[in-house]
Order: structure tokens, then sequence, then C-alpha cells
């Protein structure tokens, strides 16, 4: 595996080896020793074309608790819209020494771009590509998923899961989709009628206008963060009915199934598609996803960059 | 194949059997502009060339160009879009109205009409703004284009579409009194922001913004009301969808005075290139589905769509090397459509020799009232001529276009049919593939 581009790319055993090489790399990071030696020498670059601190911090720690050099290249506001940016701006690092290239832009497929184009040659990890796609995320989710229903589950066939929001402009439920279905989970989609795409029927995920219909029959609950400005675009009428119809409440959190998990991608907006008391509830796991995004991250560093083998590495299997 | 007599004493080319749309093979002479005899055994003092196994058509006619000259001369010049054109087959193309500054005034149509006039390779028809500035706000000033050494008679906003009804009313109107037709981009503006490819299953995957085919055919069905309703003349651009043709097919059904195009990247390519994310397949309108390619493919062949249109869109390499969302729409067009509406067309039966000569040269000719293109290849004619080899198979390699730009979505693909020759005005322009150097340059 050279790069990490889509969900897609990746098999279901690629995908459990990540989730295995992060849980390896948890007890290893645990307690005294926090960071390894695995990558010295070699150079993770961050590049950002949208803001996002908590993404990038997440993948920042991934390459600094692994000892690799990272450089931060923030590119927001410059000459975005005029294409050559993208290419040029890669160049750069690539002269600068970049093994991978960390890349959030808004563009869906700016990612793709990198990595095929022949304009560089390091390892691409798309980190968010507007609309497109999230693989990292859809990755710590499993990862935070995992944990919580069985440690080292192969097979997610038990679990019925339920994504619910703003799915058209979702690069995070696009990644979930097809990752917890490659797993083997039941995923059912719930959105106002527009704002599920033009489309899904070919992903193969059930879905549904009604939040409260299977609401007791879900092991898992991932809410999506809805911007506001939707309601400018008549994708519903204000924050108030989204809320009503699609935004997760205590009623509705009361509802759960005994075990049931609540999921955001974070950052969230309390108060529309999520109460205040839901995203503090027992069974929020938000904070346990930042977390675990490190550990996956760094799977996904360590995978792709070629490390010497972790058992070697720590010691501490 | 040829053979040149070592002193040119006769300004006259000779075609030695040649097979023409019919099946027939003749000898044909042709004197000065014009086709001067037909018949068998003929003899000549000039040029001479073999045509055995070759099918001479007349000289293809595209009514839907874009040239970049004024504005854009890095892209493309009308003398670099000639070049292409001939080396396509191509004998007259149709200079879309928008380049810097749009063609919107006689002083700008005279002069890519002087320009085409003195590259000399094949006739350039410019096209006029409906609007102002293609602001879709006012009209342009369409007598006096009308009027101009350039006679414009196809008037068209194409790159974007005339969405206000009232605007295209009017339009529509003010033509009539000189015979004028209005080529229509069709895309509701509203329906389509920001949009990037073919709203349905791939850009749902790929998360790219949808263009949805209603877009287009919600524009179609009211502009054919509406020329309908005050009697005039409309073509439509570059149609793409299925739910397009079966407008169409129910509008001629009616007897409405409405003519259709379709493109060859259209006829061949699907949403599915998309995939790779390379802009090269990034075009506007976008790219469809498999069943509209067949729509389409079955409306050219049946007279539901009336014509091929190359929607020639040259750009600069960097304007395409860059994320899709960044790129430019478009695609050169010029030097493979006679290549791609054979292989799609006729090598797959869908359609015969006279139906392609009426597609890709004689109807076209007649939409724009170009009376010297397009004609039927007998004495007296003006020799615009196409000489093709339908049976041999080339590579496209974009580094060997004539066009200044590069960006065709068929590079490295293997097509069937290739241009040999092309005549225009009597002139042999293009000579084994190759331009003559012949022409005013
Ligand atoms: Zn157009």
């Amino acid at each position: 595996m050279k790069h990490l581009l889509s969900i897609h790319d990746i098999s279901a055993d690629q995908a459990l080896d990540i989730l295995d090489t992060a849980a390896q790399l948890e007890t290893l990071t645990a307690g005294a020793v926090k960071k390894l030696p695995t990558l010295r020498g070699r150079t993770v670059v961050n590049l950002f074309f949208e803001d996002s601190t908590r993404t990038r911090l997440s993948f920042e720690s991934a390459a600094k608790r692994l000892s690799a050099d990272v450089t931060n290249f923030t590119a927001k506001g410059s000459s975005v819209s005029k294409g050559e940016s993208l290419k040029d701006t890669a160049q750069t690092l690539q002269a600068m020494g970049a093994d991978a290239i960390v890349i959030r832009h808004p563009a869906s497929g700016a990612a793709n771009r990198l990595a095929e184009s022949g304009w560089v040659g390091a390892s691409i990890i798309n980190a968010g590509d507007g609309t497109h796609e999230h693989p990292t995320q859809a990755l710590l989710d499993a990862f935070t998923i995992r944990k919580h229903f069985g440690p080292s589950m192969r097979d997610f066939s038990t679990l019925n899961i339920a994504i619910v929001g703003d799915i058209l402009h979702s690069r995070v439920a696009r990644s979930n989709i097809a990752l917890l279905q490659k797993l083997g989970a039941r995923v059912t989609v719930i959105a106002p009628p527009t704002l599920i795409p033009v489309g899904i029927e070919s992903w193969g995920a059930p879905f549904s206008y009604d939040f409260d219909e299977e609401l007791d029959q879900f092991d898992v609950v991932m809410m999506l963060r809805v911007q506001l400005e939707r309601m400018n675009e008549s994708f519903f009428p204000n924050g108030r009915e989204y809320s009503r119809g699609y935004g997760l409440d205590e009623a509705r959190l009361a509802r759960l199934k005994p075990g049931a998990i609540v999921m955001h991608p974070g950052p969230m907006n309390r108060g529309l598609e999520i109460s205040a008391a839901s995203a503090d509830s027992i069974r929020s796991v938000v904070v346990e996803q930042v977390s675990n995004g490190v550990l996956v991250r760094m799977a996904v560093l360590y995978q792709l960059l070629g490390g010497p083998d972790l058992q070697g590495a720590g010691g501490a299997l | 194949m040829s053979t040149i007599s070592s002193v040119s004493k006769v300004n006259e080319v000779l075609l030695k059997s040649a097979l023409l749309a019919d099946g027939s093979v003749v000898d044909i002479r042709i004197s000065g502009e014009k086709i001067s005899e037909i018949g068998t055994d003929l003899t000549s003092e000039g040029i001479s060339l073999d045509c055995t196994g070759l099918r001479v058509l007349p000289g293809f006619v595209d009514l839907h160009t874009h040239l970049r000259e004024p504005g854009k001369e890095n892209a493309e010049t009308v003398l670099s879009g000639s070049q292409a054109a001939v080396r396509g087959g191509y004998t007259a193309l149709s200079a879309m109205a928008n380049t810097h500054p749009v063609a919107d005034s006689a002083g700008v149509v005279e002069q890519v009409w002087r320009l085409g006039k003195s590259a000399g390779l094949c006739d350039v028809y410019p096209i006029g703004a409906v609007s102002e500035g293609l602001e879709g706000k006012k009209l342009a000033e369409i007598g006096a284009m009308a009027n101009s050494a350039a006679r414009v008679r196809v008037f068209s906003d194409d790159g974007k579409c005339v969405d206000d009804p009232l605007l295209m009313r009017r339009a529509l109107e003010y033509v009539k009194s000189f015979d004028g037709v209005i080529a229509q981009h069709a895309q509701e503006p509203r329906l389509t922001v920001n949009a990037q490819m073919n709203e349905g299953l791939v850009a749902a995957e790929l998360g790219l913004a949808g263009w949805p085919a209603v877009a287009e055919e919600a524009i179609i069905a009211r502009d054919i009301l509406l020329a309908h309703a005050v009697k005039s003349r409309l073509h439509i651009c570059h149609l793409s969808t299925k739910g397009s043709v079966e407008i169409i097919r129910w509008a001629k059904g009616q007897g409405m005075a409405v003519t259709a195009e379709v493109t060859p990247h259209h006829l061949l390519l699907t949403d599915e290139s998309a995939r790779s994310y390379d802009p090269i397949y990034k075009v506007n309108p976008p790219l469809r589905t498999q069943s509209d390619v067949q729509a389409l493919r079955e409306a050219l062949a049946d007279g539901t769509i009336d014509i091929v249109a190359t929607d020639h869109a040259p750009h600069p390499h960097e304007d395409k090397d860059c994320e899709w969302a960044s790129a430019a729409f478009g695609m050169v067009g010029l030097e493979t459509a006679f290549a791609i509406v054979h292989s799609t067309m006729v090598a797959t039966g869908l359609m015969d020799w006279k139906r392609l000569v009426e597609v890709m040269s004689s109807k076209p000719a007649s939409i724009g009232g170009y009376d010297e293109q397009g004609q039927a290849l007998a004495l007296g004619s003006v020799a615009n001529l196409a000489i093709i080899d339908p049976s041999r198979e080339w590579v496209v390699n974009r580094d060997e276009l004539s066009s200044k730009s590069k960006n065709t979505p068929f590079h490295g693909h293997t097509l069937t049919g290739a241009v040999i020759h092309t005549i225009y005005r009597g002139k042999l322009v293009v000579r084994d593939q190759q331009l003559t150097g012949v022409g005013n340059v």
C-alpha cells in the first residue's frame, strides 16, 4: 500500500491490519514509552488547504510519536482557485524531501490527483477531500466501534449502525459507509431527502427519512455535522426543524437500546444535530474518537512508510 | 498512392477511382474551385490522387467550434483552429462567440471572418452572441452582425444558457427577419450551481456536485415551446441526455422547427471516466451514462438528432493540470470527430455513409445557411471534399494534433477511419494526412 486515498482502494483485511496495528501501537505507547523511533529520519508534511486544527494536530502527534519530522503547510487563502497552486505547492514539498504528504483540500479528488498525476513521488494520505472521502476518520471510527463491541472483531455483521445527517456533503459518511459495510455491518443512512445524494442506491446501504422508526434497533448512532448555512440553499427550512427531525435530543437518546454508543466526527454543533446532554452522555464516545484518531493515524503512517516490525521495535507486546 | 506530374501546368486536381457515399466509383476532375467533370478514365496534367478504396465525401461542416481568437491566442487561433479543422476533414467551421472581447458586434465578427479568410484553409463562419457580453440581459447587435461582411446567421451565447425566457423569446423573434437561428446551450443555471459532473451514481460516490439531466431537459422543453409559439428556428447545442432526445423526438413529431446536435465525445464516453478525477474528462454538458450514450446514437441514426458538432474547446495545459473543481470545461475535437463518428455509428452498422454525409456536412450547412458547403458531389459544385480511408486504424497522439491545445480525452485510443486528404474550394490543403502548406499562409 503506497497511498491511502479512499476506503474503496483497500480490502477488509487491509483495514483490519491497520486497526490491529493501531491496537499494538496503543499497547506500546501506553505508560512511560510515549514515543517510538520507527520513522526517525522520515519527513511527513501536513498540507492543509482547509482549516482543520483538530485533524492537523492529530496527524502531527501521530507522526511525532513515531519520531518522524513534521512540517505543517497551511495554504488556505492562497490562490487555490487558480488550480496550479496544488501542483506547485506539492512539488515544492517534494523538493523538500517529503516521504508522505497528508493532504486536506476542499476539492473532491485532490488527493487522487496528487497521487496519480505524476507531480510527486511521496506517499499520499487523504485527510479529507471536498465531499469525497476522509478514510482515516472511518478507520478511527471502526477502531472505536471495535473497542466497544469486541477489540479483536474481524466481522461486524452483528452490528446495526445508523449514520444520520448531511450525507450529501459528507466525506465522513462516504468513507464510513464504505468501510463499515466492507467489515460486514448493516449500515442505515438517515437524512431528509434533500441531503441524500441522487445515486445513493449504488452504495448498497438502506436509507430512511425517518430517524425514529428503527431508533431502538441501532448499536451505533453516528451523527454528522450539519452546516447551518445549508438552510440558505433550501436543503432544510431552519435549524429548529432540522433538529426536530434529525437531531439526537434527550428523548431520542433515551430510546437507544442498552449498550448503544453515540459517535460524532466533530466539531459538534450542540443544539443542532446533537443536544448537549446527548453529546456529554455516558453513551457518547466522542472524546475517545479523538484519542483513537492519533493511534489509527500512527498505524496508517507506519504501514505506508514501512517501518520495522513492531515486535522488534517496542519489545513489549 | 498519389502522383504529381513533374511540372504542374494546370490548376486542377484529379481524383481517380473515388468511392462515393452511395457506393459508386468515379473519377472527379476539379478545376479552380469547382468540380468540372465526373466520369471514368479521366487524365490530367495537374495533381492526380489515386483514391482507390477511399471514400470521397463532401467536406465536413462544424456548427460548433471554439476558437480562442481574439483573446486567448495561446489556446487556439483562427489559423491553428483552421489547420485542425482541415486535418479532421472539415472545410467549414463556426466560431462561437465566447471570445475576449465577445463576438457581440459587427466589429468582432468581421475580425474573425477576416482572420478566417486570411488563413484560407476552410470557411470560418462567426457565430454572433445573443446577448451583450454573453450576460443574458440585453440583446446584442444581432442585426448589425447579420448585415456585416460576415453575414452572421447563427446566434448563440454558448458556454452560457440564455436562461431569461423573455430574452430568449425576443431573440427567436428578432432573427426571423433574415432567417437566422438561435443555438441554445441548454443549462438551467440555478440547477447547476457549482455542478461538476453528471448527477448520478458516479457523482454520488466521487463527491462531485451533480449536474442533473433535468437542468438540460427543462430548458429544451421551454425553448421548443417558445420557438413554436413565435414561429422561429431553434437549434439545440450538444444534446447529452436520453430525456432530451425524447423531448426533441416529440417536438419533431409535432412538426416543430427544431434541430439538434450531438458531440462525438457524448457518443462515446460516459461519466465513469470521471472516476480518475482527471479533468481531461471535464466537459459541459457533462459526460452522461451508457444508456444516454445509447439513446444519443440511436437518435443520430434515426434523424431525431440532426447533426454532429464538435464543441471543439481548446484549453492550455495548465487549465487541465490541476484538481477537477479548478479545471476548465471542454475538450478539443476537430481532429478526432470523424473517426469517432465512424467508429461509433458507421462501423457499428447504426448508419450508412449517406447518413454520415448528412450529419457531418449537408445538414449543418443548411442549418447555418452555408450555401457553398455541404453540396452534393456534382458537376459545378464547389469542391469542398473530405477523402477518407475507412479501414485505417490509428492511435490518437495529442502531440501530433494541429490544434494549439492538446486537451483530447482520446490520447492513446485506437480509432478506425482516418482523413487522408482534404480539398477546400479546389485546393488540396491536406495531403496524406499532413497540411500541404497551401492556403493563404
Ligand atoms: Zn455549450
